[in-house]
């Protein structure tokens, strides 16, 4: 095939470690051309791949679809920023995603798909073991930091039904572990790792190849629809900080909020204080549609998905 | 399989049919390891303390979906606990009852992970759904917090059914094993101080005439367990109440004979 045939595919976000992580798996396919959309640059990258050092925001963003013959859209150039202000944030994240989205209906883009996350329900001590795709998007109740989040989810929800033409596809993966630089894997990597005492939920997490299997899935012709994409298995907390070899610091959770944002004002640590919840009630869904409908199943084990947060960077 | 010893956990609980992980966990936290130590205390608490008598263990399905339903009384629930020892131990093939825990355990420090180890599981139609369909057992007390709380002066009688567990029953074709506890309502008897329920903002603020005063001991009366023959109830769980409610009688009905019988049975409270 010559490499005028190829489809084009717009990643936001690639120059981050997912990002990566994804172009890569996607480049396997010689059918795709990727083209990157991110502020920050990409060293290194394969000759073939297209990258544009610009904000989401800007004019030059829209002419990398004006363009044309963009087919698909992978939008996961999120910024998680616990220290930039909320309206930085707000304006990135949720303008940014509104202007993307205006800019496929506009130039005829086929397919669109959004890496949002399970994170979107919401820790809760009363939600059930396994929330399926209808749960509500509960998360900003308790955690502003994630209102933008649960936003994009709906805005990109109602672009579902606006836009009938594109294939849109939103994916909700569990917690993403490897060599990313998310909430998640950073916390394994302390060491010791503090954890709240007598709490130990049940956790669901996914290897950043699988997640990058299920964007390859999700772009396949006629996938349309909402995902809670899992990984292996669910195993406590506690489990995960054992195979990993940590030592953990147990906290009492009431005197655990005010140190943590007393850590957080001092520049210690970077989770914001709302997230203690994540380590102490469930927050779990069901992946069986992406099962059936997107014929996605994890493939790496458990137990490769923990370790895979002291793997070195991938490209 | 060859049937297990009657009081060899350890043989028991590899018996049971639990699906686990590499790392020997459930999907719902439940693990064996914990289980072994949790049931135990529960075979203490059923053969020593309570010296409870299980009636119609045959009843017990030896597999497949099932919802045992039962009165619930006692001020704190020995009677799940027990209900739980008894399809553990009695049957010629343990049975794991998944019983449901109030929302605010979730919150409590080592509650919070300890029921989930020992099987049991945060009280939402979604997750009895869930376990019904992987063909397990789960135990329902459908006179909820009014059971429990209830006072002595209205012991053996049963507070109004909710209608939650018959809509389940229904749209998951769920056997019904109806049980009749006798005992547990004399274990705390118990006056409901409601002026102090509704200072705490809790459901009901119980206190028993001896010390410590508040229903945390119960008095060593002797268990009787009555295990009756599965009820297939039928019809659509989307009906009106008032038909759900006909069928919720039925099996409310049940449960009050066989309440009745045990107390006939019965020569006095405590042995």
């Amino acid at each position: 095939m010559s490499s005028g045939e190829r489809t084009k595919i717009v990643i936001t976000g690639m120059s981050g470690r997912l990002g990566r992580v994804v172009a890569r798996r996607l480049h396997r396919d010689e059918r795709h051309a990727l083209i990157g959309l991110d502020r920050r640059p990409f060293p290194g990258r394969p000759k073939d791949i297209e990258h544009h050092q610009v904000d989401l925001r800007s004019k030059k963003a829209r002419d990398v679809f004006r363009a044309g013959d963009v087919r698909a859209l992978v939008h996961m150039g999120l910024m998680h920023d616990p220290r930039a202000s909320t309206a930085e944030l707000y304006s990135w994240n949720v303008s940014g995603t509104a202007h993307l989205l205006e800019y496929c209906q506009q130039y005829g883009v086929k397919k669109v798909v959004v890496l949002s996350s399970a994170d979107v329900y919401g820790p809760r001590p009363d939600n059930p073991q396994f929330l399926t795709e209808e749960a509500p998007l509960l998360a900003a109740q308790r955690f502003p930091q994630m209102r933008d989040l649960v936003e994009i989810d709906h805005l990109v929800s109602t672009f579902f039904w606006k836009a009938r033409e594109i294939e849109t596809v939103i994916l909700r993966p569990v917690h993403i572990l490897g060599s990313v630089h998310n909430a998640p894997s950073n916390y394994l990597r302390l060491d010791p790792t503090p954890v709240l005492l007598g709490f130990d939920p049940m956790v669901q997490v996914i290897h950043q190849r699988d997640v990058a299997e299920a964007i390859a899935r999700a772009l396949a012709p006629g996938a349309r629809g909402i995902y809670n994409i899992v990984g292996p298995g669910e195993v406590p907390l506690s489990v995960i900080l054992s195979e990993l070899g940590r030592r953990t610091l147990p906290i009492p959770h009431p005197i655990a909020r005010p140190m943590w944002s007393l850590a957080f004002r001092l520049g210690l640590s970077s989770y914001p204080v709302a997230e203690l919840d994540f380590i102490r009630y469930v927050c779990m869904v069901d992946g069986s549609r992406a099962e059936r409908e997107l014929g996605f199943r994890a493939k790496h084990t458990l137990r490769e998905t923990i370790r895979a947060v002291d793997d070195r960077a991938e490209w | 399989m060859a049937d297990p010893p009657r009081d060899d956990i350890g043989a028991r609980t590899r018996a049971l049919a639990v699906r686990r992980n590499e790392y020997g966990y459930d999907p719902f936290g439940l693990n064996p390891d914990h289980l072994r130590t949790a049931v135990r205390l529960a075979r203490w608490l059923y053969r020593s303390y309570f010296r409870a008598e299980a009636r119609g263990v045959e009843n017990i399905p030896v597999s497949g979906r099932v919802m045992f339903v039962s009165n619930h009384s006692g001020q704190l629930p020995f009677d799940g606990l027990v209900i739980g020892a008894a399809t553990f131990l009695e049957p010629s093939q343990p049975r794991l009852v998944r019983s449901m825990v109030e929302h605010f355990v979730p919150t409590v420090p080592f509650a919070s992970y300890l029921f989930a180890r020992w099987g049991q599981i945060t009280g939402t139609p979604e997750n009895c759904r869930r376990l019904l369909e992987r063909d397990e057992a789960i135990l329902v007390f459908p006179e909820g917090a009014r059971g429990i709380s209830k006072p002595f002066s209205k012991r053996y009688q049963l507070a109004p059914f909710g209608l939650g567990f018959m809509r389940l029953a229904l749209e998951t074709r769920t056997p019904i094993v109806p049980v009749a506890v006798i005992g547990a309502e004399e274990q705390a008897p118990a006056l409901n101080l409601k002026p102090l329920a509704r200072l705490f903002g809790t459901p009901s603020f119980p206190i028993v005439p001896y010390p410590p005063f508040v229903p945390i001991v119960p008095l060593p009366v002797k268990y009787r367990l009555y295990f009756g023959e599965a009820l297939q109830p039928a019809g659509d769980p989307d009906d009106d109440d008032e038909v759900l409610e006909a069928q919720v009688r039925a099996v409310k009905h049940r449960i009050q004979s066989m309440i009745h019988m045990g107390l006939r049975e019965r020569k006095h409270v405590f042995w």
